[in-house]
């Protein structure tokens, strides 16, 4: 066992378990706080693909952006255990089947796919550096990348143009 | 072989953590010893004198009160939270020092060691992360009080972090620009070869310096421990040594951020701008302790500059502190940004449009 593969069945416990905790947890800081401890062992899956850009980047944008603000709301509402609302019997049992349902659909999907028996691939490729991939972003895919960055721009109008309504 | 590392490579790195720990530690330490006698000799006192030499022991008694000071946690509190904040307080702090060069490599034992714990390359976004990462311990501790106005200390704190990180950001990306590298190492010795990056992006200094002032919430942006208006910001209901861990994570903090700036504009380990230092002839490991002692001496100037700032200026009231964030570094962040662009794509073109 090389030290690549202890690190990757270490960070697989980690995400479901933590993952498990996320949905699991009664009060919703611990779901947020677990919810962070799963990016950081997917940042490292990222890094032992060598895709060190998107890990940092997935750290720097839903660690370090995304879940504050989820903190953010949580805290200044103070949802604690205790105010919350009990849910229908009925709305646990149809969510259960549907989330089955997605878990199958996934499943089957890998199964018949070309992935299906191969392993996935440690310390190769170098897609993931930043160098090659920018020159991917601004070469073969430039307009895509220009009509998000539009898409980012209109939506962060929007949230300003809603912050100035009182 | 069961398991195949390569444990001599282990082993370098592990000496080099503790030693890069314990000095950032060491220096933390004494850092609170000069805070405190720069702020003697600015107001004509005599400072700290009674613990050893020149009051030289004076942080070690400090940290033994600390640790003997009775540990209160507050019972409606959730006691894990609670102890959790001041520890990702003080370990968001230290984990920064894992990708600064602190000099060129040196040979020993038949090895050539780089005095780098890792150099990454995705460098400065490292930094970045991890920068973003300290907004937790303080959010996390200040909810975990269950006190008002610990928890608004807490969202005052967060809200300027966040506030002043984006300014950081975008500063970053224009000093980006000049380097077109993310590694730390690579920026220094493309500053040895060339001239520091200062000369290029002294406006992008300068916001990062102000920035830097902001994420370690020192004066004249310290809001989050306003003693006048708030009870004590975040840590109202810390005692003993959780609350030192968040007083002595500011002045790690204040370390490490004056590391970056040295690395980042200052040319780190180099000694001289505009010299070839490989002309004087010395040995490479003198080489790497004289740029070691040049890093150093740069860091004390800033910690200097940072205690400076704090005994003289008188901080801003919270809209203002907002106001310098959004309305002017922002704008003048990316102003920066297009010009250091607009250059750049000038210089590449040969100075033609």
């Amino acid at each position: 066992m090389g030290i690549t593969q202890i690190l990757f069945w270490f960070l697989t416990v980690l995400a479901l378990a933590s993952a498990i905790v996320v949905v699991t947890a009664k009060s919703p800081v611990y779901s947020i706080l677990a919810l962070i401890v799963t990016f950081f062992s997917i940042s490292g899956h990222y890094i032992l693909m060598n895709a060190q850009f998107l890990a940092i980047v997935n750290i720097i944008v839903y660690a370090g952006a995304i879940m504050v603000l989820f903190l953010f709301v949580v805290m200044l509402m103070n949802l604690n255990a205790a105010s919350e609302p009990s849910k229908n019997r009925i709305l646990q049992f149809i969510g259960l089947i549907s989330g089955g349902c997605l878990f199958l659909v996934i499943l089957a999907a890998f199964m018949r796919s070309d992935l299906a028996n191969s392993m996935v691939q440690m310390n190769e490729g170098n897609a993931g550096l930043i160098k090659n991939l920018g020159k991917a972003l601004f070469n073969d895919y430039v307009i895509p990348f220009e009509i998000s960055s539009v898409l980012f721009l209109s939506a962060m109008i929007g949230a300003v143009l809603i912050g100035k309504k009182e | 072989m069961l398991i195949a590392i390569d444990l001599a490579m282990i082993l370098v790195k592990l000496v080099l953590i503790v030693i890069v720990v314990m000095a950032s530690l060491l220096i933390a330490m004494y850092a609170t010893y000069a805070e405190r006698k720069v702020a003697a000799v600015l107001q004509d006192r005599r400072g700290p004198n009674r613990a050893g030499p020149f009051g030289i022991l004076q942080p070690v008694a400090d940290g033994i009160k600390l640790f003997f000071k009775e540990e209160i946690i507050p019972n409606l509190s959730s006691k894990f939270l609670f102890i959790l904040g001041p520890s990702m307080a003080m370990l968001t702090a230290i984990m920064t020092s894992a990708i600064v060069p602190w000099g060129d490599t040196i040979h020993l034992f038949g090895r050539d060691i780089s005095l780098q714990i890792a150099d990454v390359n995705v460098g400065i976004l490292y930094v970045f992360a991890v920068v973003s990462m300290g907004v937790y311990g303080i959010m996390i501790g200040s909810w975990a009080s269950n006190n008002k106005y610990s928890l608004m200390g807490g969202l005052r704190a967060a809200s300027q972090i966040i506030s002043y990180e984006l300014a950081m950001g975008i500063t970053i990306i224009s000093l980006l620009m000049v380097t077109g590298t993310l590694s730390l190492k690579e920026m220094v010795i493309q500053q040895q070869q060339g001239a520091w990056n200062v000369f290029y992006q002294p406006l992008g200094f300068l916001l990062f310096l102000i920035c830097a002032f902001a994420e370690c919430n020192r004066t004249p942006f310290d809001l989050s421990e306003a003693e006048n208006e708030l009870i004590g910001g975040y840590h109202t209901e810390y005692s003993s040594m959780k609350l030192g861990f968040y007083l002595f994570s500011e002045y790690i903090n204040m370390f490490i951020s004056s590391v970056i700036m040295s690395t980042l504009f200052f040319g780190g380990y180099d000694v001289l701008p505009f010299v070839d230092e490989s002309a004087w002839g010395l040995s490479q490991n003198w080489m790497a302790i004289i740029g070691l002692a040049a890093l150093m001496i740069k860091v004390v100037c800033f910690l200097f500059l940072f205690m400076w700032v704090r005994w003289t200026i008188p901080r801003f009231r919270y809209d203002q502190l907002m106001n310098l964030g959004w309305r002017i570094l922002i704008p003048l962040a990316l102003l920066n940004m297009l010009v250091t662009g607009l250059v750049v794509l000038l210089k590449m073109n040969h100075w033609h449009f």
